[in-house]
């Protein structure tokens, strides 16, 4: 799930003027809203755009089954165990597709995979937050994966075939996500004093991070053009915000739980209005300072590392067994 | 079975139930670490697949136990709420996970008998247990496929690959020896055909595994002196701290609903 | 940090019941065909999408160039007369 609009265009000039007239043809297509395929001619800048795009979404799955993996061995009853793994599972599934829909544009899963490991590529930062309750886990299916959607519904008509079928995939698996979430958090909302304390500190956590998942304000953004153009993106940041917190508020409400904002209140046009977001830690923890920025790389690099000989030696054996077929 | 032979059956079958139930539980718990660690995304999805079969079956096996018991105990009592003495997994599921080699080892070794044992239960006399083992047994199959793959590709593969698992192979050996151990309570539940017995067991398992290890290019370990039966509620250090981490947050809340 | 040479990709195409056609569903990276098998199994049928599946090396397809598309597919455009709505019938012959 979990693109967050740190999806910006390449800063690459877009091509040479001889292709002016193929680029055409393929602005006809997309405002056409045919689809673009794999071995269809594109602008170089459309392609960068999206091996990022998809790559850091790839990437933010995988790093983001870690912050609910951390609750797997201690989740409070069976059904949560089998519905948390299923969960985290669902989100290395997510990865996995999107790897598969990057890898129709000409880059490879290793070379992606070592941009994420040696940490030159971005991943959505809302996973550098720490779960230390089990309420997080909740509080991660209800809006990370709740603000998620929000994200995703409309890329699933991204003008990128593989892209928008992947996320067709992907969007269907992630309701699960939020309801789970959410049911999670009710029957914490409706428990004992002290789930109902770890209910809304979680709240009081996810709830500005959450809504920075949505990226700069669009006053602030500056890239927004050119995918909107391409049709990878459909809605600005803003206008996305505001209505996963109009959709947001009244399911706090009903759970009882304070949305950590005091100056929210609901605008003459029905939209609720929010205080302001603090951009600087946004930033700061985009640059690597997060909490758990150094942590949740280090353990990825450490599966990988440690899982070397594993990969190798199934390949030694796939060489082997090929070559007794042929003997 | 008749009456009387039904009643007669109640406690071992129970104290039998309980043993399967706890070793699928346990090495779930052990499993499910590997999500988000594993050698490959893909292999993270097997395990988590694999143990959400084992939860599964975990599952059933405890309200089978629960209904024989009638005192309204819950599958959340059964894994929450019991002490180290009172799981009675056998000690192999309890064994950490290592690296990936030594889970697959661990993992091919306790499906092998999984396997065998399951498929004789769907022809159990005791209905419940035969209805569950059907369900358990296709799920069975497709983790053997996956373990006995995995230690083909390992045991064949490079020469460090082959020499980790034949070293965890070394290690986990002498945990087999309690599977085929009868105790009297298996004892009267093979004589009323409930379970297959263990000498029965042992010859199928042995068969099966010697294919899969002269596939895997691995040598069967010479039999050692054995001190562990987890089955019957000896365990090892392991146990404790894995069920202080698995327990801790559903104990600091008695009562509560999650 | 370890670099080792990654699985080959391999596509994957899911019947999702019987009396239907495989569908191409995406790739994932496996070691030999067994692991692609089991692998599609773990990835893309974890809600009973399929009863069937084909796993088939991704360096193994040859696909038409999109730049043919003209000299391979418009010619079927003009071609209308093998369609059965292009014949008109008397609306009293029935059956037809």
């Amino acid at each position: 799930m979990y693109t967050q609009s740190l999806n910006e265009p390449s800063s690459r000039p877009v091509e040479a003027l001889d292709d002016a007239e193929r680029l055409a043809r393929f602005q006809a297509r997309i405002d056409a809203e045919e689809k673009i395929e794999p071995k269809d001619w594109m602008p170089d800048a459309y392609r960068q755009t999206l091996i990022r795009q998809i790559s850091q979404h790839a990437h933010s799955e995988i790093v983001g089954m870690l912050p609910e993996g951390n609750w797997i061995s201690r989740a409070p009853s069976l059904m949560r165990k089998s519905i948390l793994i299923a969960k985290v599972q669902d989100e290395g599934g997510h990865g996995a597709y999107l790897y598969s829909a990057a890898e129709t544009l000409g880059v490879s899963r290793a070379e992606l995979i070592e941009q994420l490991l040696s940490g030159r590529a971005k991943y959505s930062s809302i996973f550098n937050y720490p779960t230390p309750t089990w309420a997080d886990t909740a509080a991660i299916g209800w809006l990370v994966d709740g603000a998620a959607i929000m994200n995703q519904i409309p890329l699933c008509r991204c003008s990128y075939g593989p892209y928008a079928r992947a996320m067709v995939r992907v969007c269907k698996e992630e309701s699960f996500h939020q309801r789970q979430g959410y049911h999670a958090m009710l029957s914490l909302a409706r428990g004992t004093p002290s789930q109902r304390r770890m209910a809304q500190d979680a709240l009081n956590r996810w709830w500005w991070p959450a809504l920075m998942m949505f990226g700069p304000p669009d006053t602030a953004s500056h890239h927004t053009g050119l995918s909107v153009k391409w049709k990878i993106k459909r809605f600005t940041n803003d206008e996305l915000r505001q209505k996963f917190v109009d959709f947001t508020v009244p399911q706090a409400e009903f759970l009882g739980l304070t949305v950590p904002d005091p100056v929210l209140r609901k605008g003459d046009d029905g939209h609720y209005i929010t205080g302001a977001l603090d951009w600087s830690e946004f930033n700061a923890v985009l640059k690597g300072n997060g909490p758990c920025n150094a942590e949740r790389l280090r353990e990825r690099r450490t599966a990988h590392d440690d899982g070397a000989w594993v990969r190798e030696a199934a390949i030694a054996h796939a060489a082997k067994r090929s070559a007794r077929a042929v003997a | 079975m008749n009456a009387m032979a039904q009643e007669a059956s109640k406690a071992p079958t129970f104290t039998y139930a309980i043993r399967q139930a706890d070793t699928a539980l346990i090495l779930a718990q052990r499993l499910s670490a590997w999500i988000g660690h594993g050698p490959a995304i893909e292999e993270d999805l097997g395990f988590a697949n694999i143990a959400l079969d084992l939860l599964g079956q975990a599952r059933l096996l405890y309200a089978y136990a629960s209904e024989i018991e009638s005192q309204g105990r819950s599958e959340d009592d059964f894994a929450y709420l019991r002490e180290e003495c009172d799981f009675l997994n056998v000690t192999m599921a309890e064994i950490p996970n290592g690296d990936f080699g030594f889970t697959i080892v661990r993992q091919c070794l306790l499906d092998c008998w999984r396997l065998e044992n399951f498929e004789r239960l769907t022809h159990s006399t005791d209905s419940r247990l035969a209805e569950i083992a059907a369900k358990s047994v296709k799920e069975i199959r497709y983790h053997l496929k996956y373990s006995a793959g995995w230690l083909v590709r390992l045991g064949d593969g490079t020469a460090e690959s082959h020499r980790r698992v034949a070293e965890a192979l070394a290690q986990l050996w002498p945990y087999v020896h309690e599977w085929f151990v009868e105790d009297a309570a298996e004892s009267a539940l093979v004589a009323l055909g409930v379970v297959p017995a263990a000498a029965d067991l042992r010859e199928a398992f042995d068969k099966r595994l010697a294919l899969i290890l002269a596939e895997a290019t691995l040598s069967r370990p010479a039999d050692v002196e054995y001190r562990w039966f987890g089955k019957r509620g000896q365990h090892t250090e392991h146990l404790g701290r894995l069920l202080g981490e698995m327990q801790s947050l559903h104990r600091a809340h008695p009562g509560a609903q999650w | 940090m370890s670099q080792t040479q990654d699985w080959p990709l391999f596509e994957i195409f899911v019947r999702a019941k019987s009396g239907l056609d495989h569908k191409h569903v995406g790739s994932l990276h496996a070691a030999d065909a067994a692991m692609a098998i089991e692998h599609a199994r773990d990835l893309y049928t974890r809600r009973e999408e399929g009863v069937s599946l084909w796993v088939v090396k991704s360096s193994d397809i040859v696909a038409s160039d999109p730049r043919d598309s003209d000299a391979l597919f418009t010619p079927a455009a003009d071609k209308i007369y093998r369609h059965p709505t292009f014949y008109d019938i008397p609306k009293e012959v029935e059956t037809l």
